[in-house]
């Protein structure tokens, strides 16, 4: 029950990161590997805040925002300075690790005996069981703590889909979605594509360090590695989620997008229980989406191949 | 009235493969004018119309819309003014986004972009009334993704999206070259009926003869990035296919010209 508790949590945590990726990726069209970085800074930045005596709300807040500032970063040297997607990304992510080191201090900032962005609900629940330490969920005895982090991001990662979803059925949001698809067309309605461009990187990445803040407030400690192979994760969770459904319209993608974050955290959470190395797990991932991004091209080729071969017989 | 005083423009300077592009265009069109470009490969036309969208800037000269020097606009900006369809079909419209929402993102076409919901029932109910007058059933297709319509239907909208707000200038880049045959008469038809009906300054490039005699009311022909002879007027009227070829021929008899005299005298001198 721990298990499924704890994959649920860290889910939906990261479905933040994977709404951010989906936006990124697959609306501006944009490999942006900024992501390892600025969930990082979005983790730091809330540890630090914590320690030093700032609520949770506001620290989350600030993740958030430093999130979106590194996206800015990313999105003008490309646009601006005429960088490469992927250099621009890299140079960005290498930058914040330094900064990360400077935000933290050290490499590591424990978080422990600070109050955390579930505490009011967590409060609610031991006032309504009456004190105790831990909730009955069928039958399993589930920590008063554990329970309410996951109802704490559940609405928090609900309401942040329905916004973005509202968001991108807005005039503003229709050109942003026409701009990764077809940039020449949005020049001639007028819009500045470049401008849209950076402001997609600044909402996808202060998305990702709204994960950080959570992430970090929920494992109890931010470190300045955790974020390593970040974009990969969100890119195997974005996979997942559009074979479960039809990735037409953006509440579909969306959805998706959490569903798949979530299938996959149970995924990695039944293979560890099963024995996988730890350690294996990011070259498990990345060989994951490797396939998922070859195997559809692959499997018509050898389709057209036999045919030709049947053809020439 | 669309003004262009001394437009130059030299790709690739100082290098190997300069190509001077355009070399000192100058050119009024009246207000409720329809023109169009022809000449060959590589005569400029195509560069002349991406000048005036704002695809780059000029080395030289200026363009003014009603007066106004856009010369340094760029071209997000420009939109504001200038109405575009492109050659290929698939340049106009989001594919996998729905008609309504190519549509939408056309009927702010230089406006402000709020967070206002963008299809509103109301606003939808226009679109639909507005794509009737295509008569291509596109109507009831509202919510498909434009990527499931065909060349010519996509053109077909484009075109309309190009007109939802009234341009200063509709520029039209070979918009039909790539349709088959019957959708190009279709869009051509349309195209016609559109510019006479909202009384739209146009600027045309067409690689079609038989286009640029039926629809315009102007014909300006460029080589090698000037213009060399304009059709206009009583002359527009009266020039058909066959003058407009042997145009081309003096052109390139005269060019051909060129080449043996230059031959004949780098021979005398060596």
């Amino acid at each position: 029950m721990t298990l499924v508790i704890g994959a649920f949590t860290i889910g939906f945590i990261l479905s933040l990161l994977s709404m951010g990726v989906w936006i990124s990726f697959r609306i501006m069209r944009f490999c942006d590997i900024t992501v390892d970085g600025s969930i990082t800074l979005g983790a730091s930045v809330a540890a630090v805040m914590l320690i030093h005596g700032w609520s949770p709300w506001p620290a989350t807040l600030a993740a958030t925002l430093a999130g979106g500032a590194s996206g800015f970063a990313t999105g003008v040297l490309h646009t601006r300075f005429k960088i490469q997607q992927l250099l621009a990304g890299i140079l960005v992510m290498t930058a914040l690790y330094s900064v990360n080191l400077r935000v933290m201090g050290r490499s590591n900032v424990p978080l422990s005996d600070v109050e955390n962005i579930a505490s009011p609900v967590a409060k609610i629940l031991t006032r309504g069981s009456g004190g105790a330490d831990s909730l009955s969920l069928l039958g399993w005895p589930v920590p008063v703590q554990d329970a309410a982090m996951l109802i704490t991001v559940l609405i928090l990662t609900v309401l942040v889909a329905l916004l973005i979803r509202f968001f991108l059925v807005t005039h503003l949001g229709t050109a942003l979605r026409a701009t990764g698809e077809n940039p020449q067309m949005v020049r001639a309605q007028g819009v500045n594509n470049q401008s849209m461009l950076v402001f997609g990187l600044v909402c996808s990445n202060a998305l990702i360090g709204m994960a950080g803040a959570l992430l970090a407030q929920y494992q109890g400690f931010a470190d300045v590695q955790m974020g390593i192979g970040m974009m990969v994760w969100g890119l195997a969770s974005i996979i997942i989620g559009e074979a479960l459904v039809a990735r037409c319209t953006p509440g579909f993608a969306l959805c998706g997008a959490i569903m798949g974050t979530i299938l996959f955290r149970l995924l990695v959470a039944i293979a560890l229980r099963w024995g996988l190395n730890p350690n294996d797990l990011k070259l498990v991932t990345a060989v994951f989406v490797f396939a998922a991004l070859v195997l559809p091209d692959g499997l018509k080729y050898f389709a057209r191949k036999r045919f030709k071969e049947e053809s020439h017989d | 009235m669309i003004s262009i005083r001394n437009l130059k423009k030299t790709f690739f300077p100082d290098t190997p493969n300069e190509v001077k592009a355009l070399r000192g265009i100058g050119l009024d069109i009246p207000e409720g004018c329809f023109t169009a470009v022809i000449g060959s490969n590589g005569s400029g036309k195509s560069t002349l119309l991406n000048a005036v969208a704002g695809t780059f800037f000029p080395d030289q000269g200026k363009i003014l819309i009603d007066g106004q020097d856009i010369t340094g606009w760029p071209e997000h900006r420009r939109a504001r003014l200038i109405g575009r369809v492109f050659q290929n079909p698939f340049a106009g419209t989001a594919a996998d986004m729905t008609i309504a929402e190519n549509v939408v993102m056309a009927m702010r076409r230089g406006c402000r972009r709020g967070l206002g919901l963008a299809l509103r029932p109301s606003v939808r109910d226009g679109i639909a009334d507005r794509i009737r007058s295509l008569n291509m059933g596109l109507e009831d297709r509202l919510n498909n993704p434009i990527g499931t319509l065909s060349g010519g239907q996509r053109q077909a909208l484009t075109l309309l999206m190009a007109t939802w707000l009234r341009p200063r200038l509709l520029l039209l880049d070979e918009h039909t070259a790539a349709l088959d045959p019957k959708s190009a008469a279709q869009v051509a038809e349309l195209t016609l009926d559109i510019i006479r009906r909202e009384k739209l300054t146009a600027l045309m490039v067409t690689h079609s003869m038989q286009q640029a005699v039926q629809l315009p009311d102007h014909i300006i022909m460029m080589h090698k990035g000037q213009i060399v002879r304009q059709f206009g007027g009583q002359e527009k009227a009266r020039v058909r296919v066959p003058d407009l070829l042997s145009a081309f021929d003096q052109l390139r008899r005269r060019d051909q010209l060129d080449e043996t005299v230059a031959e004949i005298i780098r021979s005398q001198y060596r």
